[in-house]
This record gives C-alpha cells, sequence and structure tokens, in this order.
C-alpha cells in the first residue's frame, strides 16, 4: 500500500512543482502589475502544495528530505506529466494551462479530503482555499478573454487546441489506481478527468471555447513512468543550479 | 453581481460574471478602490488601489495585491470614479470644527453612571445566587 500511496504523492508533488516554477518564470513579466502579482502568488502557492507533499513523502514514508527530493533527481525520475513542463508561451497559453491544471487539482484535493489517508485529507482541507482563489481567478480570465475580442477569442482557442492533448496527461493511470481505490484512498485518475470535463467544459461554453475533438492515441501519456519532452531537463538544471553549488549549505 | 438581501451591498458572484465587454472596457482598464476588512463585523477601511477591467477581476486582483499578508475576512472594490469628493478649496467649510468642542461626546459624565449601574447589576446577581 505504501508503494500506491508514494507513487501518488509524487505523481501531485511533481506536478505541483514544475508548474509552480514555470508559472514564476512570469514574474516581473507579467502583462500588468496586478496580474503579475496574482500570478506569482498562485506560483508560490503549487511550489507550497508539492512541498506538503514531499513532506509527507519524507514523514511518512521515509523518502529523503524534501529539497533532497526536489532538487537532486534527473527527469526520468520525476513523475509530472509532460503537460507542466511545456515551456511558458505567450499569456494565453499560461492562462489556458492555469484554468486547466487548477481545476484538476482543485477536484483532485476535494476527491482526497474524504481519504482514508488522513494527512492526505488533512492537507486537501487546508489547501481548499487556496484551490479556490486559483480557479476563481483563471475562470474570470477564461470567461474575459474567451468573450472579449476576435483576436483574444482566437488565441484563446489556439492556446486551448495546444494545450488539451497534453492536459489529459494529467490523468495518464497509475498502476496502483485499483488498489487506491480499493483503500478509499483516491478514487484514481479516470474517475477525476470525468469530474474535470464535467467541470470546465460549460466554463469554456459560456467562454466561447471548443474543446478539441480528440483521438485516444492523442493524449499525451508518459511522464508519470519518467518520459519527458526536451523540456524538463533544462528547467531542472534552471531550478536546480544554485543548490548544486553547495547541496550542503543551509540558509 | 447579485442582489443581496441588504440594498447596500453587490456581492460578486463570480461564477456568473457577465461577458466581456469588448474592446473598449478591456483596453481602458479603471482604478477602484479596495477596502478591507480584518474581522468580520468591524469597518472596512480603505488600503489603496488595484486597476481592473471590471469589478470581478479588482476583486480577484484586491485579493492578492491587499489580503496576501495580513489577516483578511472580506474586500470591497468601488470604481474611484463613483467617489464623491469636495473641491480641496472648499476646506475651509471644516476649519472651525476643532474649536467646537461642546459638539464633542467626551464632556458627558457617562462612564461614573456606567460603572454605578454595573455595580448594582453585580450586587443583585449576588444575591440572587
Amino acid at each position: 500500500m505504501s508503494e500506491a500511496i508514494k507513487d501518488l504523492l509524487y505523481h501531485m508533488a511533481d506536478d505541483e512543482l514544475v508548474i509552480g516554477h514555470r508559472n514564476s518564470e512570469w514574474t516581473g513579466l507579467g502583462p500588468i502589475l496586478e496580474e503579475d502579482i496574482a500570478f506569482s502568488s498562485i506560483a508560490q502557492d503549487q511550489i507550497g502544495h508539492a512541498l506538503a507533499n514531499y513532506t509527507l513523502l519524507n514523514e511518512q514514508f521515509g523518502e529523503a528530505i524534501p529539497d533532497v527530493i526536489a532538487f537532486s533527481r534527473d527527469e526520468k525520475q520525476f513523475h509530472s506529466s509532460q503537460f507542466v513542463e511545456l515551456p511558458i508561451g505567450d499569456y494565453a497559453f499560461s492562462l489556458m494551462r492555469h484554468f486547466l491544471f487548477d481545476h484538476a487539482e482543485s477536484l483532485r484535493y476535494a476527491m482526497l479530503s474524504e481519504s482514508s489517508f488522513a494527512p492526505l485529507a488533512a492537507l486537501a482541507k487546508k489547501i481548499k482555499g487556496e484551490l479556490k482563489y486559483h480557479t476563481l481567478h483563471a475562470d474570470l480570465w477564461i470567461k474575459k478573454l474567451g468573450t472579449g475580442t476576435e483576436e483574444s477569442q482566437a488565441r484563446m482557442q489556439s492556446a486551448l487546441n495546444e494545450a488539451f492533448p497534453y492536459a489529459l496527461g494529467m490523468f495518464e493511470p497509475a498502476k496502483y489506481d485499483d488498489e487506491l481505490k480499493s483503500e478509499n484512498i483516491f478514487e484514481g485518475e479516470t474517475a477525476l478527468q470525468t469530474k474535470w470535463l464535467e467541470t470546465i467544459m460549460p466554463i469554456l461554453e459560456r467562454a466561447n471555447l471548443q474543446l478539441p475533438k480528440l483521438s485516444i492515441k492523442e493524449r499525451m501519456y508518459g511522464g508519470r513512468q519518467g518520459y519527458h519532452t526536451e523540456y524538463l531537463q533544462p528547467l531542472l538544471d534552471e531550478m536546480t543550479e544554485v543548490y548544486r553549488l553547495d547541496p550542503a549549505a543551509t540558509w | 453581481m447579485t442582489d443581496t438581501l441588504d440594498p447596500r451591498i453587490r456581492r460578486a458572484d463570480l461564477e456568473h460574471a457577465p461577458a466581456s465587454g469588448g474592446l473598449a472596457q478591456n483596453e481602458h482598464w479603471e482604478p477602484f478602490a479596495v477596502f478591507h476588512q480584518a474581522k468580520r463585523g468591524e469597518e472596512h477601511s480603505f488600503v489603496g488601489i488595484v486597476h481592473a477591467p471590471d469589478p470581478e477581476l479588482a476583486l480577484a486582483f484586491a485579493k492578492e495585491q491587499f489580503g496576501r499578508r495580513k489577516k483578511t475576512v472580506n474586500l470591497w472594490v468601488v470604481r474611484s470614479s463613483d467617489i464623491y469628493t469636495f473641491q480641496h478649496m472648499d476646506d475651509d467649510m471644516f476649519a472651525t470644527a476643532p474649536e467646537k468642542n461642546y459638539r464633542d461626546a467626551s464632556g458627558y459624565p457617562v462612564r461614573k453612571r456606567i460603572n454605578k449601574y454595573l455595580e448594582e447589576l453585580k450586587a443583585i446577581q449576588h444575591t440572587e445566587h
């Protein structure tokens, strides 16, 4: 059982760390000051969620301390989806990814708030309000730009077309899904994906945006098994640059 | 915006916010005054300005600009252009107000009477027990 929970925690934490890092790349470059601050805070929250999950790995399962887990693995050891490692692109793409990711994250934690694994249920309850803000922020922008001008609608639609196959990679099933479900720890990736689609579809519709039609083969799976795009390793190199100078340094 | 039972307040219904107002509204953002409330029931105090295209995004921005550090239970945003004020040159209307100390409530010896009442109350409760 502990292997199954560890796998889930790594998947969640790595997704959160990588998207947190990606979103933080907008800090100082956001389209306007107010949005820069909001988006940077959201990025910090994501890294905070990653830290919380790495801490559970350390305290509950004897894995290394969070800094070591986060900063000393190479791409093959990351269980994150390929979705989160894609470059930030333009702001339309980053907002669309934020929308698709944070709804998945919010629903995942809502499911986990009932988990029989108490530490995860407690974490889910603690960060509920943060995630509420993330989806609220994303929904406002999606609606605003989707129903704005011809250009803003076209750019959001093209961001959605580009992001969607990768977004489905967030729900790559794990080999432990049945086990997690039977122990009432987590309902599983497929159940989450269904809830996610039910949630985002009406919001996209109100924003004048359409989900692209995809065949099953086009889902970008693999991240959970350590198969990544060319973009993850350079991100990790940059993220760990200071850490690698002196891994034993204290702050 | 949703109407509430209290006609003085409009609570943002962020899920059902109206569709975008088109190019004019999106390109010309306005300043919104932000009022911060630290505790339910306490007053909202002016804390600063955010720029936003509509009240919903103004609230979303205000949440991070003015609610990310200190304790917050709610925020108000008001279009700065909806705030009416006097002309600077009219401040002479207020010039003599500090002299009119007969308008201060401080002259009334109420405290004594309250204390006396409290003591009486205590004495009654004491005999009841």
